[in-house]
């Protein structure tokens, strides 16, 4: 039913809960293979852009299509079983082991009837290999730490085997070296699998080192989208998340590396100069 | 598949624990009739064997007319209960869920105290019009605490929870005013307890015939919800996120778990504590799995008030006791055992 080409394509795309647009006519065209970070202040509706993306959301205005198909024609499962969803974080009532929650993943491709298939488990296996969890297969979820159980929800998404990965700030609970571990596991993904990849990040510099593309969000609006060279310069930074930066390159990747300017020394620098 | 024979096995021990629990109930009453007796004359009846008879005639009629009926009654109730204490706790990811949230008990309560008020004998099928009134009561109340929940096109499941309590309590409440302004209704009093409390009160296999296959029915769809469930677990988000209906499943969920509820108070008033206590007890031993959690809870579910039930008619006889009284005095300690042991697992 869905094509690979053109994964995600918005257009005109507008969205609000009660009151006031969350977002505002969003022209959004993601290709087959692109690994995309959004990024932009608290509030500013990265979240809901992900959420409309797999269609839990509707559009109030606009068009959302995936593969060229309308989302509107596709039901959830059909879409679950191209688009995964990690979010940022879930607990869990019961006392499920990492397999059980790992087989989830396998939720668009099980039937109610017939139940789960040889074909399942082993999907899920990889995915517990691939995220390198297979020592953790018998653990309690709720035992583990933030950081392992990051890796069991990335897990659970690759068992869906999908064709785009969506992910919600996936390294916000993590340490730096889990966060590190994390954004090498989706560049790898992106790299190996050519899974498409859209993620919402909050540090800035980790979405200028690992994403290709970077999409600035303001208030609902897209306003620059392009290399993390073109999308992160001193004056979108402090249009967007009114903060004084410096920008430098990284010593290793050249990337651009932001520097954060405490308050005083703007001010100090601004009576100098 | 190491676990799918674990699970194979787990079942064909509750299973055997069912049949265990029957057989004994069957012995059991003032008239005491050997198991073994009473597998020949089975096997007889449905003319498996042909064994010869070493009991009374008088005994084959107790069984088939009396003991069975009940026993299978009782059985029905237990796994209803259970099934319905699943799908509850599973769907709203609450372990303390039972399955009168959805309001059926004050709707049940009401219908059948308006039932006893009316001087009519009416029956249908071997049901007096109390079950009949009960049932209707039970479903009424659920279209309403539905209705009142609903937001939009969504029902949350907090909302869901307050209409439930709210309309049951309200309907509890007319139903207690009705038993303190009628004077037929307090002559009626026992009756009126005795519902309320829980009793075993099947009489006749046509009563059976129609209730088994919708309660066998039921849980044969609800074992369908199984994996959905799982992923309910995760919060109603992620079940959207892996490809779920929600909405639509949940509705379902709801409708299946309380028509197992509204079947069960039909044959048996308001039994407190099997619902609540069943699935929890087999969650804590064979995990929060809902595939082998639904039909496990239920085969449980049918034996522990096969047990109860059969101590209830037995321990002060020849006075009966309501089972609730039972489930409730070994359920509720129970309850709070495992309440301490298992904090670590109720962690939100």
């Amino acid at each position: 039913m869905l094509s690979n080409s053109n994964s995600l394509f918005m257009r005109n795309v507008s969205f609000s809960y009660f009151n006031g647009l969350v977002l505002r006519d969003i022209d959004l065209n993601i290709a087959d293979g692109e690994m995309v970070g959004l990024i932009g202040p608290n509030g500013c509706g990265k979240t809901t852009l992900l959420k409309l993306a797999c269609g839990v959301l509707s559009p109030i205005r606009g068009e959302i299509s995936l593969g060229g198909v309308s989302l509107k024609r596709l039901s959830r499962k059909q879409v679950a079983q191209h688009v995964a969803v990690v979010p940022q974080y879930f607990n869990i009532p019961f006392a499920f082991t990492v397999a059980e929650v790992v087989l989830l993943g396998r939720t668009p491709f099980v039937s109610a009837i017939s139940g789960e298939t040889r074909r399942d488990h082993e999907m899920s296996a990889m995915a517990l290999g691939l995220a390198g969890i297979n020592h953790l297969e018998n653990r309690y979820f709720n035992d583990l730490s933030g950081g392992e159980r990051q890796k069991v929800i990335m897990a659970m998404a690759l068992a869906q085997e999908p064709k785009l990965l969506l992910l919600d700030e996936p390294t916000t609970h993590l340490d730096i070296s889990h966060q590190i571990e994390m954004l090498e596991l989706v560049k790898s993904l992106n790299r190996e699998q050519g899974v498409t990849i859209i993620a919402a990040m909050h540090d800035l510099n980790l979405a200028s080192l690992f994403f290709d593309r970077l999409i600035l969000l303001k208030e609902g609006t897209i306003v620059a989208d392009g290399s993390p060279r073109e999308v992160l310069t001193e004056s979108s930074i402090l249009n967007v998340f009114s903060a004084s930066v410096k920008i430098s390159q990284h010593p290793v990747t050249s990337t651009p590396h932001i520097v954060v300017l405490p308050r005083e020394a703007t001010t100090n620098n601004r009576i100098a100069s | 598949m190491r676990k799918r024979n674990r699970a194979a096995i787990v079942l064909i021990l509750l299973a055997l624990a069912l049949i265990g629990a029957v057989l004994l109930a069957c012995a059991l009453g003032a008239v005491s009739i050997p198991p073994l007796d009473i597998i020949k004359m089975t096997l007889n009846k449905i003319h498996f064997a042909n064994f010869q008879a070493t009991w009374q005639p008088a005994d084959e009629t107790i069984i088939f007319q009396i003991r069975l009926i009940r026993v299978i009654g009782a059985a029905l109730v237990g796994a209803a209960l259970a099934t319905a204490g699943v799908l509850f706790q599973g769907l709203l990811r609450n372990p303390m869920a039972d399955p009168y949230i959805t309001g059926t008990s004050g709707g049940a309560a009401l219908g059948a105290t308006i039932a006893m008020m009316l001087p009519l004998g009416l029956a249908f099928s071997g049901f007096g019009l109390i079950p009949i009134a009960a049932f209707c009561g039970a479903l009424a109340t659920i279209l309403i605490v539905y209705n009142l929940a609903k937001v939009g096109s969504k029902t949350p499941i907090v909302s869901m929870l307050l209409a439930g309590f709210v309309v049951s309590s309200m309907l509890t409440a007319v139903m207690s005013l009705l038993i303190m302004t009628n004077s037929a209704l307090l002559l009626k009093l026992h009756s009126v307890f005795s519902f309320l409390m829980g009793s075993i009160s099947v009489q006749y296999w046509s009563q059976i015939a129609v209730i088994a296959p919708l309660i066998i029915g039921g849980i044969i769809i609800a074992r369908f919800f199984a994996f959905h469930l799982n992923a309910f677990s995760l919060g109603e988000e992620q079940a959207a996120y892996l490809g779920i209906n929600v909405e639509r499943e949940k509705i379902l969920i709801l409708a299946f778990g309380s028509l197992l509820t509204a079947c069960a108070v039909s044959l048996s008033g308001l039994i407190g504590f099997v619902g609540l206590v069943m699935p929890h007890a087999v969650r804590l031993v064979l995990g929060p799995d809902h595939r082998l959690l639904i039909p496990a809870s239920a085969l449980a579910g049918a034996t522990f008030l096969v047990v109860t039930d059969t101590l209830a008619r037995t321990v002060l006889a020849p006075t009966e006791l309501p089972v609730g009284i039972i489930t409730a005095l070994i359920g509720a300690p129970f309850f709070i055992y495992l309440l301490r042991r298992t904090r670590r697992e109720y962690a939100f």
